[in-house]
């Protein structure tokens, strides 16, 4: 990637992973001080406002559990709406953290160090905005367990050639593992923290959590094989649970849900949208926090130009659809995709196309990608048009089936929004509880591609402790 | 820790710890221990030392074996549950397929191998590293809680047949360490 700019004057082609050469000591102190300091008044201002939100969440919810789905705009033919597009959107944005975790730990991409603790953190508490959506949905919530293969009195099993069991199983072992990988990162870092602790509370909790860890190499030595094979884990993992979410639609034989194009194309989205999703995050957080040395422009450069390839994938995946929708000659497909585009879901269909094709293209500028108002600009559109795709799949395609006499339309009631609305109370609630007593940068990782942390008189392994030779990997 | 009350308890010496002051002095410390023919020591570092399994002569970690052990338990019995739940216990007929459609299993026999992968190489390593462990010796050093921070130790543990605390000193001091200290702890 960057070599193809090594001619241009302003591009950081050897830049640190890590600016201002800190030291070990720097590193520990930037990042342990977040956790240890009183929190800014901003901080109870925002707890306390998403708190709320969270709030509306458990309102709507609990009106939900009294009255029935009827409070929501579903209605056949339109059965599966916001909830299951919020859904499929939220596990889409916990791709992110596991692609920077897991996918980018296999390629050796060093400089993932400065955000995977805090895209994993993103990715856990998606992935428990999302599940609130199909446990919801179920109708009868007080039987979802029915789901589990547990013996019961009834002597019954559930459906395994049901897709929407393969969900059950996918995003509940996803929810594990990447709660396992998280928390396995953070051992070395909670035992940071708790050598550095004052107070007894905070030695006995981060004592417990760090488990005893105590850096010896005989541990690291375990430690470093158990996170290259979670890692290994999580690659396929990641892929497979937006294909299990796409195979929701694509097992199904309704015109524009049935093809074959659905796994790959749910999962470059799910990066995509996730990738917004981090920017977004990061881009507050370094400011608010004063990281910018470990979050550099390098790093927001360089997740740019991940977004602007998903979203080149994306952009792709539509057109394609439309040249298989053609190509097929199948009548009730044409129609399914021309409606789209030009049916009563046009606007949304725009949206989308708006958001998540045409707007990432100002990302081939250099200058926009190394703008931090401009980008975060278009990871917020981003995040919007993700959305939007997800509503286009799943509502035009039921609302215009295969009868127009069976056909209808869709309009959300308030308790759609609301719940919707409330997930985002809940997701930066949870969000902020972690800055505030976590550490959001992995410190032993980012320590360990600071230039001191590599042997000199040992010759393996190269210099990684700089972007150029990060990049340089995939030009 | 010691301490001066008169109920203190009796104190031996556990392991003689010394502090480097980076990598370089950490992995040829490593490696002049390794020579010296000492066994149970261990190296302590903030972060992991590229190199210094060599320099020590660890071994590679059994870890994988755990895992592979543990992927087979989880895909064979995904395709045995799956199988007999749905041919078996309780046969259910979907859209005229066969009872045991394996093609349909896939997902479900992938997600299961995955999850108790994790489980052996999230526990398995916890096993190996005997965590948790809340106390060590180690931990009664103030100094040691820079091993988490910026410190590189290398600690002989009294365990050791060639383990003399006066040789064990002298031989740090030799090898360039910039603090040495004996870690003590209560004997049972």
């Amino acid at each position: 990637m960057s070599s193809a700019y090594a001619d241009q004057k302003n591009v950081p082609i050897d830049a640190p992973l890590v600016l201002g050469d800190p030291t070990f000591g720097d590193i520990t102190e930037s990042v342990g001080v977040i956790t240890e300091t009183k929190a800014p008044v901003m901080w109870f201002l925002l707890v306390g406002f998403f708190a709320s939100l969270a709030a509306v969440l458990g309102g709507s919810v609990g009106y939900l559990f009294w009255e029935g789905t009827g409070i929501w705009g579903l209605n056949v033919p339109v059965a599966w709406g916001w909830a299951i597009v919020n859904f499929v959107w939220w596990v889409g944005i916990g791709h992110a953290g596991t692609l920077i975790s897991a996918i980018l730990f296999l390629f050796r991409q060093r400089w993932r160090t400065a955000i995977n603790r805090f895209a994993e953190a993103m990715t856990i508490f998606a992935i428990i905005c999302a599940l609130v959506f199909p446990m919801i949905h179920v109708g009868r919530v007080w039987v979802v367990y029915w789901t589990m293969p547990f013996p019961n009195q009834m002597g019954m099993w559930p459906n395994f050639r049901s897709p929407l069991l393969w969900d059950v199983f996918a995003v509940s072992t996803y929810f594990t593992v990447s709660l396992l990988f998280w928390y396995v990162g953070l051992i070395p870092d909670l035992a940071t923290l708790r050598d550095r602790a004052t107070t007894k509370v905070r030695k006995v909790m981060l004592g417990i959590f760090a488990l005893g860890w105590r850096g010896s190499n005989k541990q690291w030595k375990h430690y470093e094989r158990a996170y290259l094979i979670l890692a290994a884990l999580a690659t396929p993992l990641v892929l497979s649970v937006h294909s299990v979410v796409s195979f929701d639609f694509a097992v199904s034989q309704l015109p524009g849900w049935h093809t074959t194009i659905f796994p790959p194309y749910f999962v470059a989205g799910a990066i995509f949208s996730g990738f917004a999703m981090v920017m977004t995050l990061a881009i507050v957080a370094r400011k608010i926090y004063h990281l910018e040395h470990i979050i550099t422009i390098n790093h927001l450069d360089v997740m740019n130009k991940i977004m602007l390839a998903t979203s080149l994938m994306v952009g792709y995946a539509y057109s394609c659809e439309f040249f298989v929708a053609w190509y097929s000659g199948n009548e009730f497909e044409q129609f399914a995709f021309i409606n789209r585009a030009t049916g009563p879901y046009a606007w949304a269909y725009w949206i989308m196309i708006t958001c998540n094709v045409f707007i990432p293209q100002f990302l081939w500028s250099q200058r926009v990608r190394r703008s931090i108002p401009i980008m975060f600009v278009i990871t917020i559109f981003i995040n919007i048009g993700m959305w939007f795709e997800r509503f286009v799949i799943v509502v035009s395609s039921l609302a215009n089936d295969f009868l127009p006499s069976s056909w209808g339309y869709f309009t959300p009631t308030v308790w759609d929004v609301l719940t919707y609305v409330g997930t985002f109370g809940l997701f930066f609630t949870l969000f902020l509880i972690f800055l505030r007593f976590l550490p959001m940068v992995a410190i032993s990782e980012v320590k360990g591609v600071l230039p001191a942390a590599k042997p000199t008189h040992h010759g393996h392994g190269g210099d990684d402790s700089h972007m150029a030779k990060v990049t340089a990997g995939n030009s | 820790m010691q301490s001066s009350s008169t109920a203190s308890p009796e104190m031996r010496p556990a392991i003689v710890l010394a502090e480097f002051a980076n990598v370089d002095a950490l992995l040829s410390a490593a490696e002049k221990v390794r020579k010296a023919g000492y066994k149970k020591f261990d190296c302590y570092s903030p972060f992991p030392v590229h190199g210094l399994d060599a320099a020590m002569g660890e071994k590679q970690s059994p870890l994988g074996w755990i895992v592979g052990v543990m992927a087979l338990i989880g895909g064979s019995g995904a395709v045995l549950m799956q199988g007999w739940m749905s041919a078996i216990d309780y046969p259910l007929i979907i859209s005229g397929k066969p009872l045991f459609s394996f093609e349909a299993f896939v997902p479900i026999i992938f997600e299961l191998t995955v999850l108790l992968s994790a489980f052996g190489a999230v526990f398995g390593m916890f096993a190996l590293n005997r965590l948790p462990s809340l106390y060590h010796p180690i931990f009664n050093s103030d100094r040691f809680r820079a091993a988490t921070d910026d410190g590189f130790f290398v600690g002989i543990e009294s365990e050791d047949s060639k383990f003399n605390v006066e040789d064990v000193k002298r031989f740090f001091t030799a090898a360039g360490a910039t603090n040495v200290e004996v870690v003590e702890e209560e004997v049972e």
